[in-house]
């Protein structure tokens, strides 16, 4: 099952016009009582994002003044911004350009080295290949923050503890993204181009990056944007690998925000609590944003890993 | 000659990256967590071989079993309901009878690209008890404020967290397995009289076994090392959530407070491997309904 084959089929289902006119006309008719419901399931999921956006509009007291799901009657947005930017010598932008730094790095790293282990073991036959590859698949299973500590340890004695080095190179060893490009490749780089472009002359490294890495686009883009996500969003590894704050990502940060504001009584006399709530309205606007725009490319890896088992 | 030579030796050279930080980085953590384990660090005679007396001290830790017995009770029934919950929203997506589904679908997926920890914290606000919005509505109305955050409320409320988070994210699995199924079984079913309800169950269900195996493996996984949420929520309500409150927040506080690092590699083995069995198990009954 290669991942176009689901846009495939889903694409005329998707469109109204059908063979028959019954079926069409059948097909037309929406139920006003399950749209409802999910309308109200939905409104769960967009509350807590509501009452984030409300929240970033006020001050320290107003948060506690006025009615949580509702603006104060002196929202400061962009004061709030601009505080939670220059608070502690602007080091939310520390953060913010760190989280960017380990992501993005740990996304492209981990999608290439996943690409191009699942085209070696998709197209390549050779000594051991399947006890490496069920080797990688058991380890899906083990929990990263179980490998957490043991990692930190390992680090300690390499003095790689306190850079960035110690979230990006953790981030790079994705088995599962292996696992689901070994399937993509099996269907998607047709075994019959190889061949040709081999009796053309061309060598094996020039075979995939010109011609199979292209055909794996689609797969190498869902497991770079999985690893985006699962590294931006990394909060046990950092709080274990990092102590400088300058160092810290955006997760890890706004964590020591917030003991901070709690620390400082709780009170409305702490102004941390705005910057908390604002810092956490501006650390998922990217990611949120992203993800809408690159929709198409999540939905289509997904449904590789779900349907091929 | 040559070229079938080359064309042997590449295979290996294309995996070979990925197995080298694998094995750096997946393989050798795990095997020092394991050689750690075998020793204890003494105030008499430092670093001492005890072979697994960490692992008969751990089996029998009072705090340790409570973290896997609170994180399992979570995963019973947080589980369930996250994935029914997922089921039910992308079958109904998937039903063509919604009216703003792609609204919906994305709406109900963005928390998925919510940071855990923002997630948390969000939630954590929204529970409290000065200015989160349930407690100032009982407030207005003269009721008594829910206490999300006391300790028989504290188990739900991560679960509500955790479910939140990850509903979206589920669904999305599903949905995209359902889209995959072919046109013809739904017209073969319907021409054999079958309705809504009795596609959903004999054509959509049976279809969607390798997605909802791969979620629930994911679920697995997922709870049993529970930590980001606990964790923040443990700053606002320290008096309910201890240090051994999940078994991940033990490890993590034996390793950075406690200092006890030989345990704490103990904890997080003795953890890894609860995961995987729990996951194998997962596996092999999934695998066994399969062939009655």
């Amino acid at each position: 099952m290669t991942t176009t084959t689901p846009t495939a089929t889903a694409a005329p289902k998707a469109a109204a016009p059908e063979p028959t006119p019954r079926r069409a006309r059948r097909r037309s008719r929406r139920s006003t009582p399950l749209t409802i419901a999910m309308l109200a399931a939905l409104a769960y999921f967009l509350l807590p994002l509501f009452w984030l956006l409300i929240a970033s509009t006020k001050s320290t007291q107003d948060l506690f003044n006025s009615f949580g799901l509702w603006f104060s009657h002196a929202p400061q947005l962009l004061t709030n911004i601009k505080e939670t930017f220059t608070q502690d010598d602007g080091v939310f932008v520390h953060w913010l350009l760190n989280t960017v730094l380990y992501a993005v790095v740990s996304a492209v790293g981990a999608a290439l080295l996943a690409a191009a282990g699942g085209y070696g073991f998709a197209k390549f036959r050779f000594r051991g290949d399947r006890f490496a590859f069920n080797l990688v698949l058991g380890a899906v299973m083990v929990p990263t923050t179980a490998l957490a500590i043991p990692t930190y340890l390992l680090f300690a004695k390499a003095g790689l503890v306190n850079t960035p080095w110690a979230i990006i190179l953790p981030s790079l060893v994705n088995p599962f993204g292996l696992y689901l490009m070994r399937i993509y490749a099996a269907d998607a780089v047709p075994d019959s181009l190889l061949e040709a472009a081999r009796i053309d002359g061309a060598g094996e490294a020039r075979i995939f990056f010109r011609i199979a890495l292209r055909l794996l686009g689609p797969g190498l883009v869902t497991v770079l944007l999985f690893t985006l996500v699962a590294t931006w969003n990394n909060y046990f590894l950092p709080l274990i690998m990092l102590n400088d704050p300058d160092l810290y990502p955006i997760t890890v940060g706004l964590a020591s925000w917030a003991a901070q504001a709690q620390n400082g009584g709780a009170g409305a006399s702490s102004d941390m609590l705005a910057l908390v709530v604002t810092g956490s309205l501006l650390s998922i606007v990217p990611l949120v944003v992203a993800f809408l725009m690159l929709q198409r490319y999540w939905q289509s890896g997904l449904a590789a890993g779900g349907v091929k088992q | 000659m040559t070229a079938v030579r080359r064309r042997r030796a590449a295979g290996p050279l294309f995996v070979a990256p990925f197995l080298a930080l694998f094995l750096l980085l997946f393989l050798a953590p795990l095997g020092y967590a394991a050689y750690l384990s075998l020793f204890q660090n003494r105030l008499i005679g430092g670093n001492v071989f005890v072979g697994l007396d960490n692992y008969t001290q751990a089996l029998r830790d009072p705090q340790l079993l409570h973290g896997v017995g609170r994180v399992a009770l979570f995963f019973v029934i947080q589980v369930p309901l996250m994935l029914l919950l997922a089921l039910l929203f992308a079958l109904a997506l998937d039903s063509g009878l919604l009216r703003l589904a792609r609204v919906i679908r994305l709406g109900i997926f963005v928390p998925y690209a919510v940071p855990s920890v923002v997630a948390a914290l969000m939630w954590g606000y929204l529970y409290g008890p000065d200015f989160g919005p349930f407690a100032q509505l009982s407030r207005d109305l003269g009721l008594p404020a829910p206490d999300f955050l006391s300790d028989g409320w504290m188990l739900g409320s991560l679960a509500n967290i955790v479910t939140w988070e990850f509903v979206g994210y589920n669904m999305i699995i599903l949905y995209a397995a359902l889209r995959t199924i072919p046109q013809e079984l739904y017209e073969a079913a319907a021409m054999d009289g079958a309705g809504a309800w009795r596609i959903a169950w004999s054509v959509k269900l049976p279809a969607l076994r390798p997605a909802l195996l791969l979620t629930l493996l994911f679920s697995v996984i997922g709870s049993f090392q529970l930590f980001n949420e606990p964790n923040l929520l443990m700053k606002i309500a320290p008096d309910v959530i201890s240090s051994s409150y999940t078994a991940n927040l033990y490890a993590y506080s034996l390793a950075f407070t406690g200092q006890q690092v030989n345990y704490a590699a103990t904890v997080s083995f003795l953890l890894g491997l609860v995961i995987v069995i729990a996951s194998y198990a997962v596996l092999l009954t999934a695998n066994r309904r399969r062939t009655p």
